[in-house]
């Protein structure tokens, strides 16, 4: 716990005093199971960048690039949902 | 300029809340809701008040609207008395963990089961761990006035947490008594604007209420709730202070009567307050030095004043009208009794539990408690810690 804040120094009730700060809670380190991609298989169809419910596929210039594993939590949606099965789950 | 209106204390109630003119009231509007809304709503639909009133389908959706709302910015009340507040639970504790100044006036009636409408506190004792400030009111006039010094107590800076205003169902809540009603204009002056610090509803500059607050933050958020607690002995009396000199009326944390002098005391909240009173004046005609403290506000609970009022006394009967099933007595004894462990001088204490679901206390039952004081103090002991005052 070193490094946070004390009762005195943070806004009371929970309240969050900036906007569009979830991206600085890091739930990575939730995984068990992390996605890898075989990029020779990947047919950049974008279905994972879709179904991706913590907005955790890296897309540039319309290619699947990889993954945001900062806040990636190894759900495995991308794997199941991938129509050419090139992302594959493995343990930490 | 006042005038004394001969009302209820749900209409006491009412009278402050038109006064008031919340800018958003939410409430369940059938049973166990009391008059206190039905009588408000009239006001609104008569367009006496600016409020928008929100008729909700449970008093779980009550007071989630009222958290909606008052996190928004807006001045937010509601009201509910006995299984309602239980059905509130779960948000009545995120209300005041969210810290939102919502004022609730409660009407105080037993919990189910076996089903039972009638006076008892064990409603909102059983809530007085979720962070709420508690005013309990022995009068009509005591309902209509805390419920105006609430909305100060509540939206004040060093507070910030929601008030309940508690009167005993009933007994206060449909009985007529001459309540004196001030001004409107000067009511409006008293309370004045509402200027919440974080309202959600300012989009340049958002904010985000209630979020995911685990083992890593959870618990400093906790720590500053007991200091908001704690901030709000020293905060109150402002209101009262100021409340006196807008209107005269004398409040404070606890009211003793005929105390100064008294050998033995009892303790006792709400209506049963006035009851206490009348035997006194008579017990104190027959020479026996006898007194009352009376709590007005049980949390904050007023440590020092309370035991600054009894240390003194020989031997003192704490009456509690709920039950705390912990075999040592209700809520209110176990909270005096610690609070006076520690100093050298103590009286002996004594536990009575009354008037479960609206079982009426008399002065007779008053009187036996006094009696069994003057006993306690000869025997120099108290025999039986926990008490049952009027059951067969």
């Amino acid at each position: 716990m070193s490094g946070k804040k004390g009762w005195k120094e943070i806004p009371i009730g929970g309240l969050i005093d900036k906007a569009g700060s979830a991206s600085e809670y890091k739930t990575g380190d939730w995984r068990t199971f992390k996605p890898v991609v075989n990029k020779e298989k990947c047919i950049n169809c974008l279905q994972c960048w879709m179904f991706c419910p913590d907005s955790c596929i890296v897309v540039k210039d319309k290619k699947m690039e990889g993954f945001d594993y900062e806040h990636c939590k190894g759900c495995g949606i991308c794997a199941s949902i991938c129509p050419v099965k090139c992302i594959k789950m493995e343990k930490e | 300029m006042s005038v004394i209106k001969p009302i209820t204390g749900d209409q006491a109630a009412a009278e402050a809340m038109r006064q008031i003119d919340p800018d958003v009231v939410a409430a369940y509007p059938i049973t166990p809701q009391t008059e206190i809304v039905m009588n408000f709503a009239q006001f609104v639909a008569d367009g006496k008040v600016q409020t928008e009133m929100i008729h909700v389908e449970s008093e779980h959706s009550a007071m989630s609207a009222c958290v909606g709302a008052s996190a928004s910015g807006a001045r937010t009340m509601t009201a509910t008395s006995a299984n309602g507040l239980a059905l509130m639970w779960e948000i009545v504790y995120i209300a005041a963990s969210t810290r939102l100044p919502i004022v609730m006036p409660v009407v105080n009636r037993a919990l189910s089961a076996p089903i039972n409408i009638h006076c008892d506190h064990s409603d909102t004792m059983g809530a007085r761990d979720s962070g709420w400030i508690q005013i309990y009111c022995e009068n009509n006039q005591e309902v209509y006035e805390n419920i105006i010094m609430a909305v100060r107590i509540a939206e004040h800076k060093d507070i910030l947490l929601p008030v309940m205003v508690c009167q005993d169902g009933f007994i206060t809540s449909h009985a007529v008594e001459g309540v004196k009603i001030y001004d409107d204009r000067k009511v409006k002056e008293f309370i004045g604007e509402y200027n919440p610090k974080h309202p959600l509803l300012d989009i340049d500059h958002p904010v985000t209420y209630g979020p995911l607050d685990l083992q890593d933050y959870y618990f400093e958020h906790k720590r500053q709730q007991s200091e908001a607690i704690k901030n709000s002995l020293k905060a109150i009396p402002e209101v009262f202070a100021e409340f006196k000199k807008h209107f005269g009326a004398d409040y404070d944390f606890i009211e003793t009567y005929k105390l100064a002098d008294a050998d033995v005391a009892i303790v006792a909240m709400s209506s049963t307050a006035g009851t206490t009173k009348a035997v006194i004046d008579e017990l104190r005609d027959q020479g026996k030095k006898v007194g009352l403290l009376k709590p007005r506000i049980f949390r904050p609970f007023p440590k020092e004043k309370i035991v600054a009022a009894l240390s003194k006394l020989k031997a003192v009967a704490i009456l509690d009208r709920s039950e705390s099933f912990s075999d040592q007595g209700g809520p209110l004894f176990t909270e005096i009794r610690s609070a006076l462990l520690d100093e050298a001088k103590k009286p002996l204490t004594v536990n009575y539990i009354y008037g479960l679901g609206g079982r009426d206390i008399n002065m007779k039952q008053i009187k036996s408690v006094y009696a069994d004081l003057e006993k306690i103090v000869k025997d120099k002991e108290a025999k039986n810690l926990v008490n049952y005052l009027g059951v067969r």
